[in-house]
């Protein structure tokens, strides 16, 4: 079953094609991600994805429905970790889950355990009394994953999920994202690390300016190109990522 | 917009505030009672009586207008912009299923309450002074929240055009000091150039001092006009928030 259906979706700037007339269908209980680097709209199509920004052509429909027409309907199903810390910094850590889970309308009484049972989940159960201040970067992108679950999302989207992250903290997330996918949630996620793209997806779209220049599994990707998922990025467009970082 | 979910998002800013209340509180309610205190006193010691009401007494309602003014334009400039901007509250709130225009409309009923809450507090502190010559002066209260809303419609109007949050200062020195001044709180404005009661009459706070002074000291039929002019305003700014947050924001 298809969650999300992308059809000759593009993004205009003014003049600059964010998002150029991409095609992409991702489905029910798949971890698909979108590879490339800074700039190659990948952020642009997450947002759209999850309503925040509108396309300027072409359409997307998630859990069936238009994400034009619909966005409150297809927001309360599913959880976003965006790329910026954007944690309400006047509030401790489990006001911020809880508060987080009044958009949802799920009332303190049911918030209240799952966001001690979540704060556990990310290995945070000791901070939840502190403010946002006082985690350090890896304590704060497992609060933001947390409080993308709070609605029990049947589709996470992870916007560069363990950018800046130590090798720990990176770890503990892939461990989280794993065990989301043994539930059977849809995972959308983007990355310019050709590890995380191997080690969590079932299948990946390369991006570059804009387009999508593949689709596929990361092995058949790598069995098709030859060589690892970086050189099969290298081939694919021209480039190589590392210059990008 | 559903009213349920801009409810979640004043819901968030009440949280947030009845963490900080203390100090907040403190802060609005220390200045009034100073300009009362000043003002009142000092400069009524040798103005003595305006209208044959004692000075103190004069500036006394004028003081429920200001303070709930400051009260809306702080939060709806400063504060919404800070969410906007640098803490990006409104990004976060903007991937749950509260929309754009269900935010605004909770930012600027928050607006809307603060103004109520403050003037409330004044209206309590100068009626325990004595400076209140009527409890019809209860009747404000509802109007406050009113006036709130305007006063946040126009921060909000504000802060989604400012390029930045310096540009803040445009805003309080040419409105919003000028409104404070000449809008009748401290000084009849009939003696002025009749220009300056001309200008006065298009802003809100002139409509609301006049509205606290009729109602403390008993009168209500002649604030008719007034009432009408607020709730017209009301009306005819309440798109402008939306449209201009939506241009700013959806990108």
């Amino acid at each position: 079953m298809e969650i999300v259906v992308a059809k000759r979706l593009s993004k205009y700037f003014n003049s600059l094609k964010a998002v150029d007339n991409v095609n992409f269908e991702i489905v029910k209980g798949e971890c698909f991600g979108f590879l490339g680097p800074n700039g190659a709209g990948k952020t642009t199509v997450m947002r759209m994805i999850y309503c925040f920004t509108p396309p300027s052509s072409g359409t997307v429909n998630v859990f069936g429905m238009d994400v034009r027409k619909e966005p409150s309907r297809i927001k309360s199903r599913l959880g976003v970790m965006p790329q910026e810390d954007n944690l309400d910094p006047d509030l401790s850590v489990f006001e911020n889950l809880v508060v987080y889970a009044r958009y949802f309308d799920i009332g303190k009484k049911n918030s209240a355990p799952f966001a001690r049972e979540l704060l556990d989940f990310v290995g945070i159960k000791e901070k939840a009394d502190v403010y946002i201040k006082e985690l350090s970067g890896g304590m704060k992108r497992r609060l933001i994953l947390a409080r993308s679950l709070i609605n029990n999302p049947e589709l996470l989207i992870l916007d560069e999920p363990t950018t800046g992250l130590d090798p720990h903290s990176r770890r503990t997330v892939w461990e989280k994202l794993n065990s989301l996918r043994k539930k059977n949630t849809t995972l959308i996620l983007t990355t310019h690390y050709m590890e995380e793209a191997e080690r969590l997806c079932d299948r990946v779209a390369i991006m570059d300016s804009g387009q999508i220049v593949a689709i596929d599994s990361p092995s058949r990707l790598m069995e098709i190109h030859g060589g690892n998922l970086e050189d099969v990025y290298l081939k694919l467009t021209g480039r190589s990522l590392k210059v990008n970082f | 917009m559903k009213i349920r979910r801009a409810f979640r998002v004043w819901q968030r800013n009440f949280t947030v505030y009845t963490k900080l209340y203390k100090s907040s509180i403190a802060l609005n309610f220390v200045e009034p009672v100073l300009y009362l205190a000043a003002l009142g006193l000092g400069l009524g010691a040798f103005v003595r009586e305006i209208n044959g009401v004692p000075y103190i007494k004069f500036i006394a309602p004028g003081i429920i207008a200001s303070s709930s003014m400051f009260a809306a334009i702080y939060e709806c400039t400063y504060g919404t912009y800070v969410r906007m901007t640098y803490q990006k509250t409104f990004d976060a709130i903007l991937a749950t299923p509260v929309n754009l225009d269900d935010l605004i409309a909770g930012e600027l009923m928050w607006g809307a309450t603060k103004s109520l809450m403050y003037g409330t507090i004044i209206i309590a502190v100068i009626s325990f002074f004595g400076l209140v010559d009527s409890p019809m002066v209860i009747l404000a209260i509802p109007v406050l929240f009113v006036t709130g809303l305007i006063f946040s419609q126009i921060s909000v109007i504000f802060t989604a055009v400012i390029p930045g949050i310096d540009s803040f200062n445009y805003f309080y020195t040419l409105f919003m000091t000028p409104m404070f001044l000449f809008s009748g709180i401290f000084f009849p404005l009939d003696n002025l150039p009749r220009i300056i009661s001309n200008i006065a009459f298009f802003t809100p706070l002139y409509h609301l001092v006049n509205i606290c002074r009729s109602l403390s000291s008993g009168q209500f039929t002649v604030i008719i006009w007034d009432i009408f002019w607020i709730l017209a305003v009301a009306a005819i700014l309440s798109p402008y928030p939306f449209k201009l947050m939506r241009r700013r924001i959806v990108k």
